[in-house]
């Protein structure tokens, strides 16, 4: 089932991307691509089946509270394209 | 006599070194100078380091000079752009990272450092590690040593032309769903994805979580091993890091393959496979026999044709949430002309990434969106399962499983930019190693029509010995390692 102009604006509001007209176009048709051969899970039973989130015998990895040092405020800061005052500045949220 | 340097193995320029017959700033120079001779055409470097790794040769002299030694104390080697390094930029093959200068050093990248590696550069990828050609770096394609009208694979296609064409003596990449040992088959080198945990991830910029793993390219399963020893081991700042210390791979190897209880999945050599693949294959089976190996090609891993699904599933959801934090914000490409603040977010990243990145983002949001969670990502975690278990079954009548690396020989650039299926389907043999979290190396097994092919071999988790054992068993008796592209 191609997904339709409408369901590719949607995704890709959910993940904040702007698209220009083409992509739009060329991602609906892409992804329906690709979506219709994920037909094949089907094909195998899963009843039953616990899901596997990832393949290590580990669980809730504690580390003790210790405070050790960490990167130079400075040095993360310099990354940002804006700051003021310590703080990496953005727009206004709520307008 | 000036032995050629540029194509040395690490441990044959570690005897150079340890009998100082050569320096390491010798050896460095010559693989600058390789380096400017070769790269404008294979173009593996996105940045060389050139004062860094002249450096990084004059503390390794000093340390030989004080009489230490050590496998790579000395030796100049490439980094995947994908390793966060200290001081020096890590692009990710993105526009979105282009400039971005890490404060810190990836675990993987200082634990080479206190080995005594000499960094040359960093390599070319495609961008974000999403790719299976080198075709979506954000600045130029790589081409293949061998062939430059030819892809080099991907995503990490830099690091294994890299080492190909003579420009690094072994470099480290990531593997995600293939990225190590499709590159290294088509350029004809080993590469191998150690086990899950096995690498630390710390400072290695995340595509797919629970399956990104960090592992070398080498011109031999000796230096392989080598560099494992050095990267392997737990990491606190990992927390999938598994507990598990390294081990020393290098005294695996006997070069003795007899005995070795060797399965081949049916699955994995369908009627589509190129003949000449298959031939290259079956030869490499056949020298392993010869060496007393016992081949069972009564295997099944009945949900292979799955793969596929569970993984493009399963990467891009989790891409999609790892790369959420590029924002514009923090660091990295920001766009701040837009009227609001989502405005200038959504223009940061329509702008910052690449196409192949956006529809996998894109790709994972659907999946993970309400409405399709249940029937897409929790039956891709189920399938992921059954999957683990068909392998957990092989293995317990076989030490290792055998198939191709790739379902072709490089394929020419441009060939499949413009069908994003057509180029997952080049991995559908290495990603449900990923799946599974196990290890695999992929180890030169000849040419097809002049392009290099290589054989794939998979292992239990953390039974990295064994592979690495049957692969050089394999490399001792097929003798290809000699071969060098004609740069």
């Amino acid at each position: 089932m191609p997904l339709t102009r409408e369901e590719v604006l949607h995704i890709a509001r959910l993940a904040r991307i702007g698209l220009t007209e083409a992509e739009v176009e060329a991602y609906a048709s892409q992804l329906s691509n690709i979506i219709d051969h994920f037909g094949t899970l089907t094909a195998v039973d899963t009843e039953g089946v616990e899901p596997t989130a990832h393949t290590l015998p580990l669980r809730n990895v504690m580390a003790d509270d210790v405070p050790g040092p960490s990167l130079p405020q400075a040095a993360v800061l310099a990354l940002a394209p804006q700051t003021e005052d310590g703080y990496l500045r953005v727009r206004a949220v709520l307008e | 006599m000036t032995p050629d340097l540029h194509w040395l193995t690490a441990h044959a320029a570690a005897d150079l070194l340890a009998r100082r017959e050569v320096s390491s700033r010798e050896l460095t120079e010559a693989h600058l100078r390789r380096i400017e001779a070769v790269d404008p055409q294979v173009r593996a470097f996105i940045t060389v380091t050139a004062d860094r790794a002249l450096a990084d040769a004059e503390a390794a002299d000093a340390r030989l000079a004080r009489g230490e030694r050590g496998p790579l104390l000395g030796v100049p080697m490439a980094l995947k752009d994908v390793l966060s390094t200290a001081g020096i930029a890590t692009t990710c093959g993105s526009r979105m990272l282009e400039g971005f200068v890490p404060p810190y050093d990836a675990t993987a990248v200082k634990a080479l450092a206190a080995a005594g590696a000499v960094l040359l550069g960093k390599t070319n990828m495609d961008e974000f590690a999403m790719g299976s050609s080198t075709e979506n770096s954000a600045f130029f394609p790589t081409r293949n040593p061998w062939d430059q009208t030819r892809v080099p694979g991907g995503s990490s296609g830099g690091s294994a032309a890299a080492v190909a064409a003579g420009e690094a003596i072994y470099a480290l990449g990531s593997d995600t769903g293939g990225s190590i040992r499709q590159p290294a088959a088509l350029c004809g080198v080993v590469g191998m994805k150690p086990t899950y945990g096995r690498v630390s991830r710390y400072g290695l910029v995340a595509f797919a979580s629970s399956l990104d793993q960090i592992g070398p390219f080498a011109r031999d399963v000796r230096d392989a091993a080598a560099v494992l020893d050095a990267i392997c081991g737990h990491d606190p700042l990992d927390s999938t890091s598994a507990p598990q210390e390294g081990t020393s791979f290098g005294a695996a190897l006997d070069g003795d393959a007899a005995g070795l209880r060797i399965g081949v999945p049916r699955e994995y050599l369908p009627d589509s496979l190129d003949a000449g693949v298959r031939k290259a294959f079956e030869e490499a089976l056949g020298v392993l026999a010869a060496q007393g190996a016992q081949i069972d090609f009564e295997v099944s891993l009945p949900s292979t044709e799955a793969a596929l699904a569970v993984y493009y599933l399963i990467a891009p959801s989790e891409a999609s949430a790892n790369l959420a934090r590029y924002d514009g914000v923090k660091y990295g490409y920001s766009y701040r002309e837009g009227a609001s603040m989502w405005e200038n977010m959504e223009q940061t990243r329509e702008r910052g990434f690449g196409a192949e990145v956006k529809r996998r983002i894109m790709l994972g949001t659907y999946a993970l969106s309400a409405g399709y969670y249940d029937a897409y990502y929790l039956k891709a975690q189920k399938v992921r399962t059954v999957i683990r278990q068909e392998f957990e079954a092989a293995f317990a009548s076989h030490d290792v499983l055998c198939a191709p690396v790739t379902p072709t020989p490089a394929f020419r650039i441009g060939e499949k930019t413009n069908d994003p299926y057509a180029m997952y389907l080049n991995d559908v043999f290495t990603l449900p190693v990923n799946i599974a979290g196990l290890p695999g190396i992929s180890v030169p097994s000849g040419f097809v029509d002049g392009l290099p092919v290589g054989l794939q071999i998979i292992g239990k988790p953390f039974d990295e010995s064994t592979v690495l054992r049957a692969a050089h068993a394999y490399e001792e008796a097929a003798g290809w390692r000699v071969r060098h592209p004609p740069l």
